[in-house]
């Protein structure tokens, strides 16, 4: 170890959505009363599990035939999506662990509590994962999701959507975010995303329309770029990636 | 005008959904045949040093049901207070779990050995602990907190991170309930009287 400072830069929590967001009606009682304790990150927060690509499995990051039978794939716009994991530093963070999970393209959900009327897709599973390269680069395949309706307000419904989760060096990195796509009228209208404060923090969560990543006659590309909380040093030789 | 900071701002956070397992538990929720197993249902390898221990709990919401959406995950160090990653670690304690919450009864359950004392920065040990990170339909941002060993009295008392609470009335929420068989019984609780402390690292 070096005597340099160590530790995670602080998370702008005017940033991020609050807790209680009332219009997102289950935040009411499950969001915390009391101010969260501030401390300073220590070895048990700036730490965190390593994952290697001995867990990726060949089809893992490819939901357009990781549930499908022999031959068949899922229905549905045929979509690439790509993009880097930073840290707020801006240097690319390699070895991140990014976990996507999505609707069919009809909206529906691969899950025992959805009851949505659209059906399931029998060749789309909806779960793919990915480990970034050392430059922190990921990309995967899957179809667009469709937009469905949930029980909030009377009318509510969700964009088009595909959540990530994403570990970076260190366990206080940990994130789960939502990617939206570019010019879908119902993000400006969900209240989860109306959890976001500002208009700007909400359109980090875009992904934007790549024609050149694009690859003719087979797939539309999407870039989401994801940063994570910056990082002050790295301790240990497994993780030289730090300052 | 100065010279502009290139920090970029980090990624908002956006809740998990009550659909999270699809992703980070699809054995878990039935979909099976994409994943071998689901990451971080094991927590020990054949011969971890140190005593074997579960930990068991719900996570409540602000009129005391449990949650049976959420997705904890847990890191700790291992017997000797080192990390996964750092010199010296035993390769059979890989320190992180996770555990959705069962779809009806709320519990969760980690079945992994009692850390040793870490130390903290300044080169003081802190109490044995388990980091917690929750997440769930409703929960914006994922909450992180600690749990400590109610029958590990005297390391407790001397903690840094227990004793710079103001409301030392609360300290009680992060205390792991010792059941006498090696289970450790940690409720969370969101919001309301009992409400656990979470902390802004």
């Amino acid at each position: 170890m070096t005597e340099k400072p160590s530790g995670l830069f602080h998370r702008d929590r005017s940033w991020h959505p609050a807790a209680l967001t009332p219009p997102y009606k289950t935040s009411v009682k499950r969001s915390p009363a009391a101010a969260p304790l501030a401390m300073p990150s220590t070895l048990s927060e700036d730490t965190g599990p390593v994952f290697t690509r001995d867990i990726l499995g060949p089809q893992d990051a490819d939901l357009i035939h990781n549930f499908a039978s022999d031959g068949q794939s899922a229905i549905g716009p045929r979509i690439i999506v790509y993009g880097r994991v930073l840290d707020e530093t801006g240097r690319g963070v390699p070895n991140a662990l990014v976990e996507v999970w999505q609707a069919n393209a009809g909206g529906r959900y691969r899950h025992k509590k959805e009851s949505y009327l659209a059906p399931l897709d029998p060749n789309f599973g909806g779960c793919g994962r990915v480990i970034t390269d050392e430059h922190g680069n990921y990309e995967f395949r899957t179809i667009q999701p469709g937009p469905y309706p949930w029980p909030n307000g009377p009318n509510d419904w969700r964009p088009a959507h595909i959540h990530f989760s994403i570990f970076g060096q260190s366990f206080g990195q940990r994130l789960i975010t939502q990617m939206y796509f570019e010019g879908d009228p119902m993000i400006w209208q969900c209240p989860i995303v109306g959890t976001i404060p500002s208009r700007e923090a909400i359109e980090r969560l875009v992904a934007a329309l790549d024609m050149r990543r694009t690859v003719p006659m087979d797939a539309r590309a999407y870039k989401f770029d994801i940063v994570l909380r910056g990082v002050r040093q790295t301790m240990f030789e497994n993780r030289m990636e730090g300052l | 005008m100065v010279q502009k900071l290139e920090n970029l701002k980090e990624s908002p956070s956006q809740t998990a959904g009550p659909y999270v397992h699809i992703g980070l538990t699809p054995n878990f929720s039935g979909i099976t045949g994409v994943y071998d197993a689901d990451l971080g249902t094991k927590m020990l390898g054949n011969a971890p040093k140190g005593e074997r221990i579960t930990i068991t709990g719900r996570v409540l919401d602000g009129t005391g049901t449990p949650l049976r959406d959420a997705l904890l995950e847990i890191w700790q160090a291992d017997a000797n207070g080192i990390y996964p990653g750092q010199d010296g670690a035993d390769a059979d304690v890989y320190g992180w779990g996770r555990c959705p919450t069962d779809m009806d009864d709320g519990t969760f359950r980690f079945e992994t050995i009692k850390p040793g004392a870490v130390q903290n920065r300044d080169g003081t040990p802190m109490a044995p602990h388990v980091t917690l990170w929750i997440v769930a339909r409703g929960i914006n941002l994922g909450l992180h907190t600690r749990m400590y060993f109610a029958d590990e009295a005297e390391a407790n008392a001397a903690d840094p991170v227990l004793k710079r609470i103001e409301h030392q009335v609360r300290v009680p929420t992060l205390m792991g309930q010792p059941q006498g068989d090696g289970t450790y019984l940690f409720d969370i609780h969101l919001q309301g009287p009992d409400e656990t402390i979470f902390f802004d690292i």
